[in-house]
């Protein structure tokens, strides 16, 4: 062989933890030992997360995956010629044609698993940069005009639209603004903003940067969880690829506008994924979240006007300026415009990310994408958009996905995220993780939230053990109805979703009698 | 983490060190103690004091940020810090027999360490596997799909 063949093994935390750089390094190894010339691109991951390490091979057909592959596997997969796609029972065909990634819409995680993540060269190559080009010959109304036509609303959870908030940055006049990028993705059952900045940071690069053309902003920060530590090793060097190619800095490809971005790294607490609190962080000080108004856009970081959007908000802003509003708006349906990276995790067989317009249904991602549990039993409940999402039962599985659908089953979207469980759980178990969880994390501003989750931990114990059963179950849902009116942020505001869900769909486990109200009233 | 344990002298040249590096940084507190922690393994008691003159604070400012976030340690870890997720997606698959497990074979519970002195566990509340859960952190390194079996293989090789 003279020419060398490119073979993807990705660099993905998701990969690196079930092995990759070990068979990175046995890909090589085997390699040198038999002479044959191959080139490793550490990549992204496809989000076909059962099959990682999933590794692929060009060939002139068209890139062919073989996984899970574990490094005990490569010899084998060099007998079975698989530089030449030879066939072997972890090959799993043509990449794009595997039906769970071929029947996605990738706007956002287009360029994820497919290019070197820190390759300026392989980004530009499939499109990057295209939108910044456009954002920097525009207007800045102009821009936020892009954004607010595309319907893009805000993919961290509270939906909320991008462009009216950037509007609202843009028309406050200051000296100096801010754009801040919230990564501090810690809700169970979501992984988009890890996957996305550690296979295409480059995006969300360029996406802070249109948002700080649009709105008059020369600094930005990027806010990642400790607990990413590959992301921001990732992002870091990206920026500084990013410096050095001339598309952050002083004058962006010569256009005379600046822009730069710093990557901060939190320190393990929730509650600083809520964006006031994160302020807080980025100001060096404790995350206690902060009452609004006034509005981050208007007092936000250092008390200047700041945009503070989700990592998948702001990666998606760079295809909306390239392609046009229009383009975007078209996916979707209703108020709810656009595609949305699901997240499947939990007990399925087939856990990955789907990037799909809104309206499908959960019932679609569980069995079409999902394949079922992952145990082989019955699949009993779903928790929908993070620890502070509803649990949703089979009978609400087939309401379309998307923003006001779901607060119409007193539900939420959130981030994306879904964790399945199979009929081993037990729902007044969870609940009661709901309030313990609500009790660790809470930042102490509020009473509902700091002494009501530790007395709704107490109380759904009672109702466990069977103490006064009625009455602590009445007493339990006024103590979520002061929560759920009574907290500042979402943290206990919205802590009842999860427990209130559990109790009206599954009140058999609370040692209840089975529901006689309609499952429209959850919460 | 498996840093020996630095000097007086030592920890003050660091955390001097750390303030040079971050000076003039907006809201500079959180990398500052970040940094500290990665070259002592935990923030000392005497680098409180320099940091909070520095950064013209009082040191019960920088106590309570130090105090307010679970990352941040006021003692030295054991040389292996173990994670384990105990969020929802993890228990979906299995996550408290784990989490039993560990607490189980290390003779301690979370928060704490190993009466040998050679293992820290630590709850995390995700990892951004939930894919493919449970999952571990092992000083820093994330392990997925982890069964009990495979937790004692990693410990056994002080992973």
């Amino acid at each position: 062989m003279t020419d060398a063949i490119t073979v993807f093994v990705p660099r993905d935390s998701a990969a690196l933890a079930v092995g990759a750089n070990d068979v990175a390094r046995a890909i090589e190894r085997e390699a040198a030992a038999r002479g044959l010339a191959l080139a490793i691109v550490r990549n992204g991951s496809r989000g076909l997360l059962w099959l990682e390490t999933l590794v692929e091979v060009q060939t002139p057909a068209g890139r062919v995956a073989y996984g899970p592959v574990q490094a005990g596997d490569v010899p084998g997969l060099f007998d079975a010629d698989w530089l030449r796609g030879g066939d072997h029972p972890l090959c799993q065909g043509l990449t794009e044609a595997i039906p769970y990634l071929k029947n996605q819409q990738r706007l956002t995680f287009a360029r994820v698993g497919i290019i070197d993540p820190l390759s300026l060269a392989d980004y530009q190559a499939h499109g990057g940069f295209a939108g910044l080009k456009k954002a920097l010959a525009m207007q800045p109304a102009a821009i936020v005009d892009e954004v607010t036509e595309s319907g893009l609303r805000g993919r961290g959870g509270a939906a909320f639209p991008t462009g009216i908030k950037w509007k609202t940055v843009l028309t406050t006049p200051a000296d100096q603004k801010y754009i801040a990028c919230n990564a501090d993705e810690g809700d169970s059952g979501t992984f988009s903003d890890r996957m996305l900045m550690e296979g295409d940071p480059y995006t969300l690069i360029e996406g802070m940067a249109i948002a700080g053309m649009a709105v008059g902003a020369t600094c930005g920060y990027i806010y990642v969880r400790s607990e990413y530590p590959y992301a921001i090793a990732t992002l870091n060097s990206a920026i500084q690829k990013a410096r050095q190619g001339g598309w952050l800095g002083d004058d962006i490809q010569g256009s005379g506008r600046a822009f730069d971005l710093e990557v901060r790294c939190g320190a393990g607490a929730y509650i600083c994924g809520e964006e006031t609190s994160m302020l807080e962080s980025l100001e060096g000080k404790r995350g206690v979240v902060r009452a609004k108004p006034p509005l981050p856009a208007i007092k936000g970081l250092f008390g200047k006007p700041t945009v503070i959007n989700n990592v998948i908000s702001l990666a998606t802003v760079p295809t909306i300026l390239a392609k046009g509003a229009a383009y975007y708006r078209d996916y979707g349906m209703g108020r709810s415009k656009g595609t949305l990276p699901f997240q499947l995790a939990g007990n399925l067989k087939q856990g990955g990310l789907v990037e799909r317009a809104f309206g499908l249904t959960l019932r679609e991602l569980l069995y079409d994408y999902g394949g079922g549990s992952a145990s082989g039993r019955p699949l009993r409940a779903v928790q929908v958009g993070g620890p502070l999402g509803a649990y949703l039962p089979e009978s609400q599985w087939d309401v379309p996905l998307d923003y006001e659908s779901y607060v119409g089953i007193s539900a939420m979207v959130g981030h994306g995220g879904l964790v399945a469980f199979d009929d081993s759980v037990d729902m007044a178990k969870m609940a009661q993780y709901a309030m313990e969880f609500c009790a660790v994390e809470s930042c102490g501003k509020c009473t509902p939230c700091r002494i009501g989750a530790v007395r709704g931990t107490e109380v759904i114990g009672k109702i466990r053990e069977g103490q006064q059963r009625e009455q602590q179950v009445h007493l339990l849902r006024d103590l979520c109805d002061t929560m759920l009116g009574g907290s500042l942020c979402a943290l206990g505001g919205m802590t009842p979703y999860p427990v209130l869900s559990a109790l009206n769909h599954f009140p058999e486990d609370f040692g209840l009698a089975a529901p006689h109200q309609p499952a429209a009233t959850a919460a | 983490m498996n840093t020996p344990p630095l000097s007086e002298d030592a920890v003050q040249q660091v955390t001097r060190q750390v303030l040079q590096r971050h000076a003039g940084q907006a809201g500079s507190l959180l990398p500052v103690l970040h940094d500290i922690q990665h070259a002592v393994g935990f923030i000392p008691a005497s680098a409180v004091s320099i940091v909070a003159t520095a950064l013209q604070l009082s040191r019960a400012d920088v106590h309570g940020v130090i105090s307010f976030y679970p990352h941040f340690r006021q003692a030295p870890a054991a040389p292996v810090v173990l994670e384990v997720c105990r969020a929802e997606a993890c228990q979906a698959m299995g996550g408290d027999h784990l989490a039993a497990h560990a607490q189980q074979q290390l003779g301690c519970g979370f928060h704490a360490t190993s009466p040998d002195g050679k293992v820290t566990l630590e709850p995390v509340y995700c990892l951004g596997l939930c894919a493919q859960s449970p999952a571990v952190m092992i000083n820093g390194q994330p392990h997925a799909r982890v069964t009990p079996d495979r937790l004692d293989q990693l410990l056994a090789q002080g992973a």
